[in-house]
């Protein structure tokens, strides 16, 4: 028995790797990739027949195989299916970190699923509100309604795209500018931020092109994404190495942060750092970049 | 629980194993592994704890291992013999027989 740390629901989520639940050759030792979050599946990666099948490997996977600090999250099947509700059971009895909404499209999905999780958490003696919640907007529904999900549950950490289905929905096929999701990914970012959330993009299935990936990440980066799915350890590093932020970065943030905390002490609200004008609307992002590059290990003062 | 009919779960991957239950007398255990030699004894004693904690009496039981670690073995064991009796779909005792 592993007994998990109480799940956070802001913490570092730049990668996040699928996996199938049904496959012990793949889920038995992921916590070696340094992978944030590892995502076990219920939903397409375990064929129909092989549902319940599924379920009792992840049950005993949950509870005997010790993920240290990588993230458990489980992805579970859509809400018309007859499936969901013993995949929430098994994912709450087994202490996963939270649970992905295949399929969601309205605030009232992700209350139906909270619902089911906290009558689970109360069935198998787990703190009520220990399992997080994240949705995964598939359809231009989902992405219209983006900002209700997100703010639907204060168990919400986050929202993701699923490319796949959304451009089956969409009627159109992978570009490799973008220009097919740009929207989708665009609204689903604003909708994140105003709810306060995380925010994660689609996988990158083309495991052979690796400039094409390179570029989906940097522009990942550029939107704001706070990480992406992926579905092979081998997609891992770039992600951590694009999202890290520059030492350039990490300096400039530094001089900010010291240079406010200095002037506003001294009772000065703008200033300038290096030539450029500084007010209190910078400091949260030198903040976060600060934070970032410490989670990343760039970063070791105690500015934050 | 009562062994009625026929069912398996698993994989022949490696990692893995796939069991089957078929109506029996008393535990009638075939166990092939590709690392017999080294932990055999190991599976076995996890198919028939296993099997204990499920209350079958009455099965025999084919295992065919790929290296499958024990809580794999164990998933595998409780899911074919609850698809035996049908009840593998819902409403499963998780932390209670499952454990």
């Amino acid at each position: 028995m592993i007994p998990r740390p109480k799940p956070e629901r802001f913490r570092l989520r730049r990668t996040m790797m699928f996996l199938s639940a049904q496959k012990p050759g793949l889920t038995k030792d992921a916590y070696i990739y340094g992978v944030d979050s590892i995502m076990l599946d219920l939903e397409d990666a375990v064929a129909e027949n092989q549902k319940d099948a599924a379920r009792f490997s992840l049950y005993h996977t949950l509870k005997t195989i010790d993920y240290g600090d990588t993230e458990v999250i489980v992805r579970i099947n859509g809400l018309d299916t007859p499936h969901w509700k013993e995949d929430i059971r098994v994912c709450v009895a087994g202490g996963a970190d939270g649970i992905r909404i295949a399929k969601c499209e309205s605030a009232q999905d992700v209350l139906t699923v909270e619902k089911h999780v906290e009558e689970a958490e109360k069935e198998f003696g787990v703190e009520v509100g220990r399992t997080l919640l994240m949705a995964a907007l598939e359809s231009p529904k989902g992405i219209l309604n983006a900002y209700e999900i997100c703010a639907a549950s204060p168990r919400m950490f986050g929202c993701a795209i699923s490319g796949g289905d959304f451009r089956k929905c969409m009627q159109t096929k992978f570009t490799p500018s973008g220009i097919d999701m740009l929207t989708a990914r665009g609204m689903m970012l604003i909708a994140a931020r105003a709810a306060g959330v995380q925010c994660f993009d689609t996988v990158y299935t083309n495991l052979k092109d690796e400039e094409g990936y390179r570029a989906e990440v940097m522009q990942n980066k550029e939107m704001g994404f706070d990480g992406k799915s992926l579905i092979n350890p081998k997609q891992i590093r770039l992600v951590h190495e694009l999202f890290a932020p520059t030492e350039k970065e990490i300096t400039q943030a530094e001089k900010i942060v010291r240079a406010y905390r200095e002037q506003s002490a001294a009772g000065v609200g703008v200033f300038t750092v290096d030539g450029k004008m500084i007010d209190i609307a910078f400091i949260p992002g030198a903040e976060r970049t600060l934070k970032l590059a410490r989670a990343c290990g760039l970063y070791e003062g105690d500015l934050v | 629980m009562e062994i009625r009919k026929p069912a398996s779960a698993g994989t022949l991957e490696s990692s893995d194993a796939m069991v089957t239950v078929e109506p029996g007398t008393g535990i009638e255990l075939s166990l092939t592994s590709s690392v017999m030699n080294q932990y055999g004894r190991q599976i076995k004693k996890t198919v028939l704890e296993t099997l204990e904690r499920l209350d079958v009496k009455d099965a025999k039981v084919t295992v065919v291992d790929k290296g499958a670690l024990d809580c794999t073995i164990k998933a595998r064991v409780e899911c074919a013999v609850f698809r035996s009796c049908d009840k593998s779909e819902n409403n499963i005792d998780w932390g209670g027989v499952i454990r």
